[in-house]
């Protein structure tokens, strides 16, 4: 086999692997649903659930069949034609529930992405380049305040002091009302923030860390000793070493985003995936919670497995 | 000038408000101002400030956004489905009922022209001729038909299906007179068909994703677990409202963010905040509380079926022991009404206003603890985050106990699981009940020899009789003497304690007007949206 295809056959093995554990979570989740009390038809109905009226109802909703056939049956329409089907609770078409939410989802992760990403390399970076420095304890001081202080307290302070102190900002943040390029600047500062605040933090520990590593190494020492300049030495030979960590950290920061800020969405009032997945597992809508589970193990999955792939191609032992 | 006491509140002024609008007279009002320590003089501008606020001419034009508690994908357009507040927000601004409560309690008649009944078992239903839905079509009797059998059918999953069922019978006469004729007699037909669930929708309406109505406001967008936006009806019946072009509807469950949101101007409605959150409110000129104190209400419940309530001095002893005023002052912050130990509230039309609270007397209590001989045994209280409010009450009780030498202990538990593993289990809990709108729906679901929800398990023969009777009675005045009289029994003989009716808090903005309290909720029985209108 020739040498240069030995990196591909590694991202093909990881998207191999990716597949597999989608499916053994799917299984996870619908086990971990049937072990919750109560189904969707006693959970709608309330105080008013009857043993014949949640009969009648189940029966209407066609939940007579075991709860395993009825998974299966989902899972193989999902395999074959990416059907994620009808929700139980209000009969709407799972695709249809999920877009428009997982829309803004992705739109809220993405612009978080490119403010948190760049300002946490370049202080993390920054932070390893000139160890011991003032600046070096000035950041590591306050990441290590940021990711004590709890998003509901950073999200509520904001909201607070900028919508109604100072009623710069709105309260809340739609998906939907953003007409003008200023009103979508407001809309999302205070999520983005709070956001950034939180993934940050994690990010710069982490390439401070993974640069400080390769610094350390002889190699690096060589460089330096060779009369390479202090930044030459970390940006052009110890960087692309440490790429692979870092990129893992961010991925693990950013896979975050989708489904994890289930605070933030519900403090700014954000229509987003976290929420609706929240939704569906109080009321136990198996189609729903297994649409959103897929969601978030696939961008899971993808982070990762970007991250994995670009750690393998840039580790020199590989790429040659 | 206004000469208040130092501690008087923005609160202070929403109790009083809310207690004009209740029809409190001028002369009660005095009283309970004088009982609080305001000198007359200054509880006559009170009074005046408050009667002001309520007099305007409505403005029409502009739009609102109100916000509610909960929401989620389970959000839905179908009334008989519809579970919280979100959902009769929506359906009372898309459908309309065939009759309403209210600010008194009193039935009003909606789409229907004329109910009528000889006997209280059969029916006629006249509908209001000329009534258009949103898709242009006229209402005409299949419609009511439709609606309201709809509720008999289990596979519509109606929330109000125990009650439709004693409508045995639901046939058109002709096309604007409907029959309804009832298993046995029910003189609160009427009032029934004035809840949320009864909404009408058009003949053969199977599909909720947009609501076709008869009400003030047309869907036009309705996303489950975001929100909804109305417009004006152009063709609504009544001739007068909706003041509003439009209105979003949106619910932000965290308390915090719903009245963060309300002062920086976000929304101008933000329902039912919680009394702790009202110090936000006060000294804030843009926003305002709305108090109404529909009838629900935080009780203990002690079983009389079985050890200590089964000794009837413990129960006695009990019930001069909880200290209402304490409860009414520091645990619901002056939020709240006195209550004497029934379920129905001041603000029902058939209340017993004669029938007094039992004055807090440690020493009466004491005398009844020790002759039930169980002065120093510990007695556990359950209470639990689930029903509202029911831990510092708990503490309270607790604290007076410790004073006469009874050894009651408070057992926190957790609210998952709590309606059905100590609810109407344990020997001495707490409770918490929402409002129903008639006597016969609280007492046959509460206190009933077969109640389903008998919380002290109080029997007497006597009082499901009268029930019945006063259920079947079109008389007023007899049923009135029949509820006064069972009012009194439950004070006296079931081992319920209420101290407090608790308020509702809505928390508005001073631009927005035209909201008043109803028996059947916060926001207006949450019909606020045809009624209110925004300053210009």
């Amino acid at each position: 086999m020739p040498r240069s295809l030995l990196p591909w056959l590694l991202v093909l093995q990881r998207l191999g692997i990716a597949l597999l554990t989608l499916v053994i979570v799917s299984f996870a989740v619908f086990f971990a649903t049937e072990l919750l009390p109560g189904d969707v038809a006693q959970i709608l109905l309330g105080q008013a659930a009857t043993p014949e009226a949640v009969a009648g109802l189940r029966e209407a909703m066609g939940l007579n069949e075991p709860a395993l056939q009825r998974f299966l049956g989902w899972l193989i329409g999902m395999v074959v034609g990416g059907d994620m089907g009808t929700s139980y609770v209000n009969q709407m078409e799972v695709a249809e529930l999920v877009s428009g939410r997982l829309g803004n989802s992705l739109r809220l992760a993405g612009v978080t992405t490119l403010v948190s990403v760049p300002i946490a390399l370049a202080l993390g970076i920054g932070a390893a380049m000139w160890r011991g420095s003032i600046f070096d304890r000035a950041v590591s001081v306050l990441t290590i305040s940021v990711i004590s202080v709890p998003e509901f307290m950073v999200a509520t302070l904001a909201v607070l002091i900028f919508a109604v102190w100072l009623g710069w900002l709105p309260a809340l943040s739609y998906g939907a009302n953003v007409d003008s390029i200023t009103a979508m600047l407001k809309a999302y500062a205070m999520p983005v923030i709070t956001l950034s605040f939180v993934v940050s933090a994690q990010m710069i520990r982490m390439t401070r860390a993974a640069v400080i590593d390769t610094i350390n190494t002889p190699y690096v020492e060589m460089a330096l000793l060779k009369g390479a300049s202090r930044s030459r030495m970390v940006l052009r030979h110890a960087l692309p070493n440490a790429l692979g960590p870092i990129a893992n950290a961010v991925a693990l920061s950013l896979s975050y985003l989708v489904g994890g800020v289930i605070i933030v969405e519900t403090i700014f009032n954000y229509p987003g995936v976290a929420k609706l997945m929240v939704d569906a597992v109080s009321t136990r809508d198996l189609p729903l919670i297994q649409s959103c589970a897929m969601i978030f193990c696939v961008s899971y999955l993808a982070l990762i497995t970007i991250a994995d792939m670009v750690a393998i191609l840039s580790n020199p032992r590989l790429r040659k | 000038m206004t000469k208040l006491p130092t501690n008087w509140t923005g609160r202070d002024d929403a109790m009083v408000e809310h207690m004009i609008r209740r029809g409190a007279s001028r002369r009660e009002l005095l009283k309970m101002l004088m009982a609080s320590g305001v000198a007359a003089a200054a509880g006559g501008s009170v009074l005046l400030r408050a009667s002001t606020a309520l007099a305007a001419t409505p403005v029409m034009g502009g739009s609102m956004r109100a916000a509610g508690w909960s929401s989620s994908t389970a959000d839905t357009l179908d009334p008989a489905k519809a579970s919280l507040s979100t959902d009769y927000v929506r359906c009372c601004s898309f459908y309309s009922r065939l009759t309403f409560l209210d600010e008194a309690g009193l039935v009003q008649m909606e789409l229907a022209d004329t109910i009528e009944t000889d006997d209280a078992q059969t029916w006629q239903v006249r509908l209001k001729p000329g009534v258009l839905f949103h898709d242009g079509k006229t209402l005409n009797a299949e419609d009511v038909v439709y609606s309201l059998k709809r509720h008999l059918d289990e596979g519509v999953g109606s929330k109000a299906n125990s009650l439709a069922k004693q409508m045995t019978e639901i046939s058109k006469v002709d096309d604007l007179t409907v029959k309804i004729v009832l298993e046995s007699p029910n003189a609160d037909l009427p009032t029934i068909l004035s809840l949320h669930h009864f909404m009408i929708i058009a003949d053969g309406t199977t599909d909720f994703r947009t609501a076709n109505g008869t009400g003030a406001f047309v869907c036009e967008v309705f996303e489950p677990g975001v929100r909804s936006v109305a417009v004006r009806n152009p063709n609504y019946f009544k001739g007068q409202g909706p003041y509003l072009d439009s209105f979003e509807f949106i619910a932000i469950p965290d308390n915090n963010a719903r009245v963060n949101a309300l002062l920086s101007g976000d929304i101008q409605l933000a329902a039912a905040i919680n009394p702790r959150s009202m110090r936000m409110l006060e000294g804030q000129p843009s926003v305002q509380a709305s108090v109404t104190t529909a009838g629900n209400y935080t009780n203990l419940n002690i079983r009389l079926d079985m050890e200590p309530g089964a000794r009837a001095d413990f129960v006695e002893g009990m019930k001069y022991l909880v200290n209402r005023e304490a409860i009414q002052q520091s645990v619901l912050r002056g939020l709240a009404e006195i209550g004497n130990d029934q379920p129905v509230p001041p603000a029902n039309r058939y209340h017993n206003p004669n029938l007094a609270p039992r004055a807090y007397d440690p020493e009466k209590a004491r005398f009844h603890f020790e002759k039930s001989g169980l002065l120093g045994t510990e007695i556990p209280m359950v209470a639990s985050e689930a029903a509202g409010s029911s831990i510092d009450m708990a503490m309270v009780v607790q604290q007076a106990g410790a004073e006469v030498g009874m050894n009651l202990k408070v057992e926190r538990v957790p609210s998952d699981g709590y309606w059905s593993n100590y609810w109407l289990q344990s020997p001495v809990h707490f409770g918490n009940i929402n409002p129903r709108p008639t006597p016969d729906i609280l007492f046959s679901l509460l206190y009933a020899s077969d109640a389903p929800w008998n919380e002290s398990h109080y029997k007497s023969e006597r009082f499901d009789q009268m029930m019945v009777e006063a259920r079947g009675s079109l008389d007023e005045e007899k049923r009135t003497a029949i509820y006064w009289e069972m009012q009194e029994m439950v004070a006296n003989e079931a081992g319920t304690i209420i101290p407090t009716y608790i308020s509702n808090v809505d928390g508005i903005s001073s631009r927005l007007h035209g909201l008043r309290p109803n028996p059947l909720g916060g926001m207006m029985g949450y019909a606020f949206a045809e009624h209110v209108w925004m300053d210009a």
